[in-house]
């Protein structure tokens, strides 16, 4: 007979034992250690049907196949881009990969992308030793040109996007502000500067309060609080 | 590299406002003053300047005075930027960075003439006070010179003299009632100019595309005494001007807080 | 002679006062203080992040680099001069063998974890309270860890054994002392930390090593609430 001995939402830390008995198992941030599965890392319950699992709740963003991210051009060189990803690994953009267009050989690449941009890029590949490939063919991969950059906590992403993009849609309609957020933790807004403003607070918020329940009504009525109501956007840039 | 960045913020400072919806002289909140954090200091204070924090300690030696000012002790400020406090400071023997921020509070102190340094003095040409401020910083989110200052100054205003004991050695454990006698309280503000406005405490997106700084150091009643001009671009002498009102000013609200 | 009662009528098992708090320093990815008595050690994790110089990388795991340093206004007599000593070269190195068994960096090839511990003051015990903040800055940082670590010193004063000592224990002149740090992976009771300074017999020792256990036990549940603390709290606008 399994004694579980944490609930749904409970945030454990290292060497907490979860579960006493062999009828549940070792889920993502678990190991088992004898009868007993034991929290591998801090984060939060999830209770899986037979399955315990730790959602992190910190952390740095490490790259990751087919995510899409917003990185930042640091140096340019013959094949191509090198660009930061906000993640202990620099990224490698090929020239190849770089736009639909043809670029000749030794053409000044510079006029696609220049040191300091920010671009909204795609992972195609990482290998072992993460050595990571990016690539700008794609919908909605581009170079992003006014607005301000952000940087979030790369686990709270999901929860700033939402189902289906419900999250960020909202914040978007709400504010008028242009909202683009990496999975790599950085998030790209553009609007009227106390839109802005107010879009930020409200990820601040998110950020905080992602592991309470009930967070889409909070989130609502903290914009509602802050002068918002449900608008047309003129522009929609979804992710 | 932040030409983006320095077009945004350059928009906003023109409607008045900032990235953080900051007026442009507004300091970030909170500003806290916590004295006595650390009872190994003879004096200490912990400043925070939003989300900018900075610790100061004040210990004191008793040691021989230099051969050209017999009759006074001295005064030493030295500041660390920890690469605790940042992911951008690297271990190793500080940098130019904080040499510089070392050395403008030093003089912002020292040229005060605050500081009686022949009340420091214990017997002429032999023994003498020295007092050393360590500014740590903890959290380096923007305006360090600034933090730095107000810490050091906390710091002195907590300090109290130990015992001494019948060899005339410093008995550390034991402090008397007796503080630095002060004759006022120097502190330093700076003004930095982006584009075409001033603002004080930028946060670390605003100093990434700082074209000029100007650092005062001001007493209560509005005397200068000291400054350092920072960042690439040219200053104007209206802009001086300009920005030193403004820092005099600042310096003002600052102090009350002390 | 014997020792006969410790300052503020503390129990010769009984640590100092401890206070922990998580997320002490907004520019690091996993921060904490610790508090004990009057040693009090903050830490700050920044990591895995790129490894400069590109020869010190392990294209097979992330590597973990501990600095521990004391500020210059933190030690209780005179000021402590800034850069390396070699005590704390030396105490950096076994705060990383105490704090390495339970982390597994495989997962981040060529980088590193930086570990950095301060003290802005200091009364015996600061290497334990650093690894014990340290422990809680890596967790607070989103590292996989198979285990907290608690790290306390114990030992003998005279006659009797004592846990955490303060100064005056470290000093004593009235006997032999000897002051043993450790530190537990409290779930295991595995030790990832044991050095000693003074006298004992092999007896003593166990019984010490019983006594540390103990200690970290307490030692990880205020780690824990700290821990959970900070992801529980949410500030009010």
């Amino acid at each position: 007979m399994t004694e579980i001995k944490v609930k749904d939402k409970d945030i454990v830390v290292p060497g907490e034992v979860l579960a006493v008995g062999m009828d549940n198992l070792p889920g993502q941030g678990t190991y088992r250690e004898g009868d007993n599965i034991v929290a591998g890392r801090l984060g939060l319950v999830q209770l899986d049907g037979r399955a315990i699992k730790l959602i992190p709740m910190s952390g740095r963003y490490i790259p990751k196949k087919n995510d899409t991210i917003i990185c930042k051009v640091t140096d340019v060189s013959m094949n191509g881009w090198r660009v930061d990803t906000n993640s202990p690994y620099s990224a490698m953009l090929p020239v190849r990969e770089a736009t639909s267009e043809f670029i000749a050989r030794g053409a000044d690449l510079t006029q696609y992308y220049s040191m300091g941009d920010y671009i909204v890029a795609k992972i195609y590949n990482v290998t072992s030793q993460k050595l990571v490939d990016i690539s700008m063919k794609g919908p909605g991969l581009r170079k992003l040109r006014g607005g301000r950059m952000v940087e979030v906590a790369s686990n709270k992403v999901p929860r700033i996007i939402g189902k289906q993009g419900s999250m960020v849609s909202m914040i978007k309609d709400m504010t008028g502000c242009n909202i683009i957020v990496g999975q790599n933790g950085i998030a790209w807004i553009q609007g009227d500067p106390e839109k802005e403003f107010l879009a930020i607070k409200t990820i601040r918020k998110i950020e905080q309060e992602s592991h309470l329940s009930g967070l889409t009504e909070r989130i609502k009525s903290f914009l509602e609080q802050n002068g918002c109501t449900q608008t047309q956007r003129v522009n929609n840039n979804e992710l | 590299m932040n030409s983006e960045l320095r077009n945004h913020i350059i928009r906003l400072l023109e409607s008045g406002t900032r990235l953080d919806g900051r007026k442009l002289t507004d300091y970030r909140q909170p500003i806290k003053i916590e004295y006595g954090v650390s009872n190994t200091a003879e004096g200490s204070a912990k400043v925070q300047i939003g989300d900018t924090e900075v610790i100061a300690g004040v210990k004191v030696e008793i040691s021989t005075p230099f051969p050209d000012t017999p009759e006074e002790g001295g005064l030493m400020v030295n500041t660390e930027l920890l690469p605790l406090s940042s992911p951008d400071f690297e271990s190793g023997p500080p940098g130019i960075e904080a040499i510089e921020l070392a050395r403008v509070v030093d003089r912002a102190i020292r040229e005060s003439k605050a500081v009686d340094f022949k009340g420091l003095c214990i017997e002429k040409g032999e023994k003498a006070w020295f007092i050393m401020i360590d500014v740590i910083s903890l959290n380096s989110s923007g305006n360090l010179l600034d933090a730095a200052s107000l810490a050091a100054i906390a710091a002195v205003k907590d300090m109290r003299f130990p015992a001494l004991n019948d060899e005339g050695k410093i008995e550390y454990k034991e402090k008397t009632d007796k503080k630095l006698g002060m004759k006022a309280w120097p502190l330093s503000v700076t003004v930095s100019k982006i584009g075409s406005s001033f603002i004080v405490d930028p946060d670390l997106d605003e100093e990434k595309v700082i074209d000029a700084r100007l650092t005062v150091g001001s007493l209560d009643d509005g005397t200068l005494c000291s400054m350092q001009k920072g960042g690439n671009s040219p200053l104007a002498e209206q802009d001086i001007l300009q920005m030193i009102d403004i820092a005099v000013e600042k310096a003002k609200e600052l102090r009350k807080m002390l | 002679m014997s020792y006969k009662e410790r300052k503020n009528k503390r129990g010769f098992d009984e640590t100092r006062p401890m206070e922990a708090k998580v997320g002490v320093i907004k520019r690091a990815d996993g921060s904490a203080y610790f508090k004990i008595g009057n040693t009090w050690a903050y830490a700050a994790v920044y990591g895995p992040r790129n490894l400069h110089p590109k020869f010190l990388q392990d294209p097979s795991t992330g590597i973990l680099r501990c600095h521990y340093n004391m500020m210059p206004f933190s030690g209780s007599g005179e000021r402590v001069r800034p850069g390396g000593s070699r005590r704390s070269k030396e105490i950096s190195m076994v705060t990383e063998k105490a704090l390495l068994p339970v982390l597994s960096l495989e997962e981040f090839p060529n980088t590193v974890v930086d570990v950095f511990i301060e003290f802005p003051q200091t009364e015996a015990g600061s290497r334990c309270a650093g690894i014990t903040a340290a422990a809680m800055a890596l967790a607070d940082a989103g590292l996989a860890m198979k285990d907290m670590i608690a790290a306390v010193s114990v030992g003998r004063v005279d006659d009797k054994l004592v846990v955490d000592l303060d100064y005056s224990e470290e000093a004593y002149e009235g006997g032999p002392v000897a002051d043993i740090p450790v530190a537990v992976m409290p779930s295991s009771g595995k030790i990832t930390l044991l050095q000693m300074d003074g006298l004992v017999k092999k007896e003593m020792l166990k019984d010490l090593l019983a006594k540390a256990k103990a200690a970290c036990a307490k030692i990880y549940e205020v780690q824990k609430r700290a821990l959970k603390e900070k992801y529980t709290r949410v500030d009010e606008e």
